[in-house]
Order: C-alpha cells, then structure tokens, then sequence
C-alpha cells in the first residue's frame, strides 16, 4: 500500500526566495536515500512557497482565482513523498525517523493513505491452497501479451 | 480486542519494526555467528524478546540496534553453552565478549559498525540466500524470509502452498547452507555474474508469482510483485553498478504500472491492447524509465557493452509505456529488441513473442510464419500462448473457424480459470461473428 506522507509548511519554508538551510537539505538527503536504499521510496518532491502559487476556488459553476501568499503555515504543505510499505505503522515507523524540518521549533508530518486497485489477494482457503500446481518450467514473457 | 487497543496497536508498530529492522539485523548477526541459519533464529528469539518487553519498556530510540545486542547476548550464551563440544564455539563466544567488554557503549558501537558495513552484509546475505546450491523454491523462500521480512504464513498464502511446506523448505536450505558450509560473501570475478543472475531470477520469479499467477482463481497478487519490487530497489542500491539489476527493477516498474489496467472490476484479465492506458500508473513508468537511462549510463561508461536481457525485456515493456494508444507502439524497434534477446538467450517462447511483435510490425501472415514454424517446438507442446496466439493471428486473417479450434485448444491448456474463460469468450466469438467465413 502506498502512503502520501505530506510535510507541513513553517514561517520558515513560507518566506519567499529563500532556500532551505543548507544542513537540513544534506540531512533530508541522507533520510531520503535511507529511505530508497530500503525500496520504499517512489517519489518526493518540495515546493515552492505559496506566494508563488495560487488557489482555485470553486462555487458552483464559476471559478475564482486567488494568488499566494496565504497566511496559516500550519495549513500548508511544503512538500511531500510517496511511500509504499505494508501498513500505516511502518509508515509512522519511517516518517518518525525523518529530521524535523524545522530545527529551532515545531513541524508537523501528515500521513494519509493513497486510494488504490481494490486488493485482489482475498485470504486464501484451505481448499484454494490444494489448487497450487508446479510451477510452469519457464514463465513466459509478459510484455508482448499481457 | 477493538482496533484502538493498546496492545494490539503496539504489536503492529513492532511488526512495523521487523519489517524495517529484520534483514539488517539478520545480515548484521550472520556476520558475527558466520551460520545465517542460527543468526536468523537469534533474531527471531529477539524479536519474541521485544514482544515481551517493549509493551512495558516503550519502543527503544534505536529498535535495530536493541535487536541486535539482544541476539548478540543470546549468542554469547549460546556459544559458551557449547563450548566444550566445538571449538569453534568457544572462539566466536571470546570474540563476542571481547567486543563487547572494549565498547562501553553497546549499542552505539554495534549501531556504528552496521552503519559502516550493513551494504555490504545486505549484499552478502541477498546472496547466501540465492545461491544456486539450493532449489529455485527455496531460493524464493528464504529471499522473501530474510530479506522480505515475510513470516512462514505470509510466503505460504504467497505461493499457495502449505505453511507446513514452507516452513519446512526455509528449515532445509538454511541446513544446506550450513552443511556445504557455504561462505557468507559477496562473490568475485568470474563467479559475480552467475551468481547475480541466480539473485534476480529468483526476484522476477517472485514478482511473476505475484503479476502472473499461475494457479489459483486470482490473476494477480500484487503484494507479491510490491515485495519482489521492493527486493528489486533494495539490489539496485547495493549494486547500482549492474546494470541487468536496474533493467530489471525497470521492467518490474513497468510491468506493476498496468496492474490497475489488467483486470476488469469483475476479475477478467484484458489484454495489453484492450487495457486502457489512461489507468497505467505513471508514477512507476517514470520510475521504469529512469531505472533503463541508470543502466545505459552504466553500459556506455566507459565503453558500449552489449544489453542484457532484463534491460531489453524492459525497452521492449518501455516501447508500450511510451505508446499514447496501441497503434502508435514502435512495433518495428520491438522486432528490432526481441531479435537481439533471442540471440543472446534463444527460447521458443521469446521467439513466440517476436512473432507476435513481426505481426504487428509487418502483418499477420508475416506472424503466423513464424508461429507455424514453432508447432512442432515439443516444450511449447502444453504452452497455452502459442495457441493462443495462432489464434487471435488466424482470426485477424479471416480464418475464424480454425482460429475457434487454436482458442478453445488454449483454453483447455491454461491452468488460470479467469484466463481460461477469456480465451473461451474469444472462441465464442468466432462463431458468432456475422462475417465468419
């Protein structure tokens, strides 16, 4: 299962132009390559400020568009990742061993589940698991048919 | 017990931590007890340790290390328990002990040396467990133990087979590997090769176990192909010089980017060109791309070498991936991939495949050549494909009550329920088809 592990902006990572402490940056970089040396990692990604963003807002059938900045840090995100593990507690696991993004003070780390292919690995009965066969001397090659 | 016990909700984050921890530890112990088989059971019983003690201690700060020294204290027991007997014993024990008294701080001396070492017994162990002394089964087995963290019942219901069968199977090698003494090493030279080429046969098995079944009523079993995927990745960072492991990592990516298009909400599996593209998840096709230029880097640095036939399996999935809709898949490039990869690993069931692709490229008759000339193949006699594809060839040519025989001879010969239903419908069609000759 996939997890969407959504990091939530700061004053700090609201303030235009500028980058992120340099010794942060080399710290989420170690995480980030802990994390794909175990094979957990699809993707991850920072953003931008808001104030270089903007926001759509939908009211019935008109469309309003609003331009960053906007206020509330705690209510914005800084970036993301994609994590895919075998349970929101590994999740946790992994996320709880990430620097704080904001070393002076407070940052908050939000995991959600992404919505996936229903699982089409019901548990097994006994009766089903009498269906196991050798397996086919050669597996065929998937990519012209399949 | 509901959801929100505490108990039970510990026991998961310790599963959590098994599954992070395990192979590291595992790994880490095997280089000290040098028997992967006990070093296996000493983490096992530390993990029984942590069950009992963590609900009233809390989770340490460094779970992996608390782990190991816990394993590690068991095996300085263990050791001086049968020191008499062995030798052995007695030497490993003095040793342990002796690392132990000049490090005042256990755990953070134990942390330090897997930091600096723990690629390199992650290498050795993904190899000890591969190694092509024991059955592919078992390889697939005790990969998926040590490495996948999986537990006896997981790898049972993966495989469909008995827990009992596995449990046995994983007992077995790890006897084997102790009795051939089999060394726990990355190997070197002449020998890397063969045996890396063991490794990720026994990872693309595992990964078609789960994308393919081949027994069962499910066509899929996609936590397998997320375990194998995540053995793929986990290689490619302890090997990123290989670059047959990041070709195969790439058509893993590929390939799990159509599991969402493959099956009908109702369970039927839709073939490559029926499948609608717009569900394939791109996310692991950037992945499977990415993965394909890491090995070209590798292959022209310093010179051009020749592809392997993971990374020409993964152009040729690369060929659909980049395919907006079937008819603007680059068919004659895939002609172009199959025929290196049937020169480099000749089979009949890849040259079945280039058929299929020459069809495309040149036609259906320019196909079916090639098929017909692959009926008398005696290992393709109870290959369901090759029917299957002669079939769907001489419907494409108008023959329709030949093709309704080749889809119905198909059906009788694959083992997969929801395929043989497929490939029934599709024989149906033939003779209904208003235009059947």
């Amino acid at each position: 299962m996939r997890f969407m592990v959504i990091v939530k902006a700061t004053p700090e990572t609201e303030k235009g132009g500028a980058l992120p402490d340099p010794q942060l940056l080399l710290e989420m970089g170690k995480y980030n390559e802990e994390l794909s040396k175990a094979g957990v990692l699809l993707a991850c990604d920072g953003l931008h400020p808001s104030s270089k963003g903007a926001r759509v807002r939908f009211s019935g059938g008109s469309r309003t568009v609003v331009d960053g900045p906007f206020t509330e840090a705690k209510e914005l995100i800084a970036g993301f990742s994609i994590l895919q593990v075998k349970s929101l507690e590994e999740a946790i696991e992994w996320v709880k061993r990430a620097p704080n993004c904001n070393p002076a003070g407070d940052s908050e780390v939000e995991i959600r589940q992404v919505f996936e292919m229903e699982d089409f690995a019901p548990v097994l009965s006994e009766e089903q698991i009498q269906h196991k066969v050798e397996r086919r001397a050669e597996l065929p090659n998937q990519t012209a048919n399949k | 017990m509901s959801a929100t016990d505490p108990h039970r909700a510990l026991h998961r984050t310790i599963e959590a931590v098994w599954r992070i921890e395990s192979a590291r530890v595992i790994a880490g112990l095997t280089r000290l007890t040098r028997d992967v088989g006990l070093a296996e059971d000493l983490a096992q019983e530390a993990l029984v340790a942590a069950l009992e003690q963590w609900p009233q201690s809390g989770v340490p700060d460094n779970p992996a290390a608390w782990l190991t020294a816990t394993a590690k204290r068991r095996a300085i027991d263990l050791f001086r328990r049968n020191a008499v007997a062995e030798r052995k014993h007695e030497e490993l024990a003095h040793e342990l002990e002796a690392l132990e008294q000049t490090s005042p701080d256990l755990d953070s001396a134990i942390d330090n040396s897997l930091d600096n070492t723990i690629g390199d017994d992650l290498l050795r162990l993904v190899f000890i467990a591969c190694h092509p002394i024991l059955s592919t089964e078992s390889r697939a087995a005790l990969t998926l133990r040590l490495l996948g963290g999986l537990n006896p019942s997981e790898i049972a219901r993966a495989f469909l087979t008995p827990e009992p069968t596995i449990a046995q199977r994983i007992v077995r090698a790890k006897r084997t590997l102790a009795d051939k003494h089999i060394p726990f090493e990355v190997p070197r030279g002449s020998e890397l090769a063969a045996r890396l080429s063991s490794v990720l046969e026994v990872i693309y098995l595992i990964f078609n176990e789960g994308y393919s079944a081949t027994a069962g009523d499910d066509l899929m079993r996609p936590t397998l192909c997320e375990d194998a995927l995540r053995l793929g990745r986990i290689l490619a960072e302890l090997t990123p010089t290989e670059p047959e492991v990041h070709g195969l990592v790439a058509l893993m990516e590929i390939q799990a980017s159509r599991t969402r298009a493959r099956i009908t909400s109702t369970g039927e599996l839709v073939l490559l060109f029926d499948q609608n593209r717009t569900q394939w998840d791109q996310l692991l096709i950037h992945r499977g791309l990415t993965a394909i230029e890491r090995a070209h880097k590798i292959n022209t640095t310093p010179v051009k070498t020749s592809r392997g036939p993971y990374l020409l399996q993964a152009e040729i999935a690369a060929c659909h991936a980049r395919a907006r809709t079937p008819s603007e898949t680059d068919w004659h490039r895939i002609v172009i991939l199959y025929t290196e990869l049937a020169q480099l690993t000749p089979s009949p069931v890849i040259e079945l495949n280039r058929a299929v692709a020459v069809s495309m490229a040149d036609g259906p008759q320019a196909g079916l050549t090639l098929v017909d000339a692959l009926a008398s193949e005696p290992s393709l006699a109870r290959y369901h494909l090759l029917p299957s594809v002669r079939a769907d060839l001489l419907y494409k040519l108008g023959r329709h009550p030949e093709a309704r025989t080749e889809f119905e001879r198909a059906a009788a010969l694959t083992r997969n329920t929801r395929e043989r239903a497929l490939l029934l419908t599709r024989a149906a069609s033939c003779e209904t088809d208003p235009t059947s000759p």
